[in-house]
């Protein structure tokens, strides 16, 4: 009989009254597909899988992790609350054991939301990964958290936020900050003087597929969570790196997504972009969860699904094993860059770079 | 007048209801080999003495359906279903004739992959070989397209008895529960056919001929006819009857939790506004999982029968029955024992009762008195315990929309209904420790025939429209129709009702008891590509709701 290898917590929340505007890629329809194919499924039926309702996140909450610019009411609706709130539920399922890990399947996202928030950027207002972290750091006395963003577009509100922070590794796979929004996220973004390293930025080429996806995830993003040990490893889980996604230039699949859920198994996952509704949330979403649960999923097959088409070029195999090395090496020499920036209460000028 | 018949597991009660009260009403023993006869002695000993001539409504409920399951009963039965992309279809196997095949349909009903005839001639043919008389096809999103479904049906037919499709089981998206299903309809068929048209025959015999109404397990009827193609309805028909049966007595415009305590266990269920509540996709007992509409009821393994122990100086009731109480002749002391040494029941041997409960009183270290008062309001505690962790569920279920969430509605009940042989004890000590007006219905030992007697049609529709694709849905009902770009919400209303009043009048539903139209569900999406609107989804699931018919609830007052 099916069921799931270790028990895993789902908040779905489609809010399918919400949207930024009719036409707005965060639409309405957007998880519509989603829920159609996961309800289908039969997977709130799987026994260890468990449903939960989602709360809404208070002003506290919010405060823990950002300035809201002029205040927490006048840039969020309560569907932005709810998508925190629903990633705070999986937080408490996680943390009291209720559960193994879990995905917070919610919208509108929050990856863009930098520490100071003036509202909408890239589709999001506050930042639903870094108050959960800091939810669960206040109330559960964690301390090491690696957050792992594979939204294809750089998680430059959530670098922001924990620029500074050496406990919180956020690693970003995201396609080259040259071709795509926020146009950063390069590899020399390392962090504060105090964190440097503990921030890795990984641009990959437009194009990249699973093959070189996979790769990174191989050959650095596990290796460099070995060595960082974190007591909690969180996915901002976007689905934008599909090749059908209307906005990213990517090659990615849903095998390839539920591989990679095997290969970090995060104790969290939450869901970021991911645009092509129709063509791939309902697999990608599928992937992931029966992935997070333990399940077997090699079924979970886009119908159009074409390897041939999708395979990648040999130059950019090594482009990215080249970018591959370049962050190993930043990470290998974390420590010395950290004492070589000086000494503490030096003024620090930071360059920044955006396309 | 109207006629009531619920086959329970020990008895079965029947009565005839008019417009002044309960008329008549009988109680036989359940002869679980011989439900049939049953059936029939209760019929037989109902209409002594009573013109048959003027009875215009029968209602059955039984538990054939239900038995079958419990003893592997069923039919043989081949299930073929196409999966497309997904979980493995595999761990939905029902059986030894069970077959993936090719095709897919995707969640908007597109096509994706055919049906491939000659793989489903193949199939056909073992299944013939294996002596397999019925066919159970399931396509995944057959209810957004079930094309695969009719087409596989088309190819097989004349090499069945009968071929069950999948999209006729339910509106609602869900392919292992809808797999399971189609398999329960296609494997209890042949059984309830037969059953049903004996006990038709029967009362026409005995000049009983008006249409026979059979009891679904979310607390409505369906006629005979209707329920030749789901069978599957049945089960579970009985907690559902006890259940309506309280709705007479139920509050108007508040919430009301019932009780129905039994030997073995007891059925908790709940009613918003004297309508009750149902389960949000289907029946679910353990690992079996449907999608059969049905009251929301759970059980907890508690009552007046329950084997009282203690255990490490530990009280524990239940949940297994060892037999009767001891005042009745059983072999271990019960709730029902301690009820008789409180003077509660008068009936029943007290010598008995309380040798039974001195037994638990010595190893508890308590009084005789005192081990019954507590095993009395242990168990008052543990039904309580059981039904405030239902609202507590009941109030956690997820929602998908910001509307649902902040204003969805939340069940605090304000009374609480107890049915069941040790009703008025039971209700009275509740009342005292919880402070919840309690009521013990009254007549409660026929109010399961009560609530199947009074029991209106009850039927549900689900439509998808989809302007993009300039189609309007409901595959239940073998509805498709092409519709323009400016279908609006409108249409898709005027177009779910009208169904469903056909569905209602098909499924025996009288005009007058069809005004309680209730929209379950209603969404509406802007289809957009490429950042500019093509089309709109509209989805609603419109329902005749449980209730009683008219006419009669005043007078049980």
């Amino acid at each position: 009989m099916l069921k799931a290898m270790h028990k895993t917590g789902l908040v779905f929340f489609p809010a399918f009254d919400w949207a930024i505007d009719p036409t707005h890629p965060e639409r309405e329809e957007r998880l519509l597909y989603t829920q159609d194919q996961v309800t289908e499924e039969g997977v709130f039926d799987i026994p260890g899988i468990i449903e939960y309702k989602p709360v809404l996140a208070t002003a506290e909450d919010i405060r823990r992790a950002q300035f809201c610019v002029p205040d927490e009411t006048s840039i969020t609706t309560e569907s932005h609350l709810i998508s925190a709130g629903g990633a705070k539920v999986i937080a408490d399922a996680v943390m009291g054991r209720e559960v193994k890990n879990g995905f917070a399947l919610v919208r509108p996202p929050g990856h863009h939301s930098m520490r100071v928030s003036h509202g909408g950027r890239g589709f999001c207002h506050i930042n639903i990964e870094a108050i959960m972290v800091e939810y669960i750091r206040t109330r559960y006395k964690v301390k090491r958290i690696a957050i792992i963003d594979t939204d294809c577009h750089h998680g430059d509100g959530t670098d922001n936020i924990f620029w500074h922070d050496p406990d919180v590794l956020f690693i970003s796979l995201h396609q080259d900050g040259r071709t795509m929004f926020p146009g950063t996220g390069f590899p020399g973004e390392l962090g504060g003087p105090n964190a440097k390293g503990s921030n890795l930025n990984i641009p990959l080429p437009p194009g990249t597929s699973t093959e070189g996806y996979l790769y990174v995830i191989n050959n650095c993003v596990l290796p460099v969570l070995d060595e960082f040990k974190p007591d909690l490893v969180i996915n901002s889980a976007g689905q934008d790196n599909h090749y059908t996604d209307p906005l990213t230039n990517m090659n990615f699949c849903a095998q390839g997504y539920a591989q990679l859920t095997t290969l970090l198994k995060p104790d969290i996952a939450v869901l970021e972009g991911g645009y092509a509704i129709e063509g791939a949330l309902p697999y990608v979403n599928l992937g992931i969860i029966l992935g997070m649960a333990g399940i077997d999923y090699t079924g979970v097959v886009e119908p159009d699904y074409n390897p041939e088409k999708l395979k990648q070029a040999v130059s950019l195999t090594d482009k990215i094993k080249k970018t591959t090395d370049q962050i190993n090496t930043y990470w290998s020499k974390r420590q010395q860059m950290r004492d070589a920036a000086g000494p503490p209460g030096e003024i620090q000028v930071r360059h920044k770079e955006i396309f | 007048m109207i006629i009531g018949l619920d086959v329970g597991g020990t008895h079965t009660d029947a009565v005839i209801l008019s417009s002044k009260g309960i008329e008549k009403s009988v109680k036989v023993p359940t002869d679980p080999a011989d439900l049939f006869n049953t059936v029939l002695s209760g019929f037989t000993r109902l209409l002594e003495s009573i013109d048959p001539g003027q009875i215009e409504r029968v209602v059955i409920s039984t538990t054939l359906t239900t038995n079958a399951i419990v003893q592997q009963t069923m039919e043989p039965v081949g299930i073929i279903v196409s999966a497309g992309p997904g979980i493995d279809p595999e761990c939905f196997r029902t059986g030894d004739h069970y077959y993936p095949v090719s095709g897919s349909i995707n969640h908007r009903g597109r096509e994706k992959a055919p049906v491939n005839e000659m793989q489903i001639k193949d199939i056909g043919k073992k299944l013939v070989d294996a002596g397999v008389q019925y066919l159970g096809v399931v396509s995944k999103f057959c209810v957004r397209n079930p094309s695969h479904e009719i087409f596989i049906k088309r190819i097989l037919n004349r090499h069945f008895k009968q071929i069950f499709l999948g999209h006729h089981v339910s509106g609602n998206l869900n392919f292992p529960r809808r797999i399971a299903t189609t398999h329960l309809n296609a494997a209890v068929f042949s059984l309830h056919k037969s059953f049903f048209e004996a006990v038709k025959k029967s009362l026409a015999e005995k000049g009983l001929t008006v249409p026979i109404q059979i009891l679904k397990a979310d607390g409505g009827t369906m006629s005979l006819e209707s329920s030749m193609h789901f069978p599957g309805q049945t089960v579970l028909s009985g907690p559902a009857a006890s259940i309506m049966g309280a709705i007479p007595y139920a509050p108007a415009g508040q919430d009301a939790i019932v009780l129905d305590i039994g030997g073995t266990t007891t059925d908790i269920a709940f009613l918003v506004d004297k309508a009750p509540l149902l389960e949000p996709v289907g029946i679910q007992r353990g690992s079996y999982k449907s999608l059969i509409r049905s009251l929301r009821t759970d059980s907890k393994g508690i009552g007046g029968d329950s084997a009282l122990r203690v255990n490490k100086g530990e009280l524990t009731i239940g949940p297994d029955r060892q037999g009767p109480a001891m005042a009745f002749g059983g072999p271990l002391p019960t709730p029902t024992d301690a009820m008789v040494v409180l003077g509660l029941m008068e009936n029943g041997n007290r010598e008995k009762a309380l040798a039974g409960i001195h037994t638990i009183a010595r190893e508890l270290g308590l009084s005789d008195e005192g081990a019954a008062e507590k095993v009395f309001k242990t168990c008052c505690t543990i039904i309580l315990k059981k039904t405030f962790e239902m609202i507590d569920q009941i109030n956690s279920q997820p929602v998908y929309t910001v509307h649902d969430f902040l204003e969805g509605y939340k069940l605090s009940p304000q009374k609480i209904l107890v049915l069941g042989g040790p009703a008025p004890y039971f209700a009275k000590k509740i009342e005292d420790l919880y402070q919840i007006d309690t009521l013990a219905v009254p007549e409660s030992a026929v109010a399961n025939a009560v609530g199947a007697a009074l029991a209106r049609t009850t039927c549900e529709v689900s439509l998808n429209a989809d302007t993009e694709q300039g189609i309007v849905t409901a595959h239940e009902e073998d509805f498709a129709e092409p519709i323009s770009k400016t279908f609006s919400e409108d249409d898709l209303m005027e177009t779910a009702y009208n169904l469903l009043q056909e569905k209602a009048i098909n499924s025996g539903a009288d005009p007058e008891n069809m005004d309680e139209v209730e929209v379950v569900e209603f969404q509406k999406f802007n289809i957009v590509r490429n950042f500019s609107p093509r089309g709109k989804i509209f989805r609603t699931k419109m329902q005749l709701k449980p209730g009683l018919i008219k006419g009669y609830d005043k007078v049980l007052h």
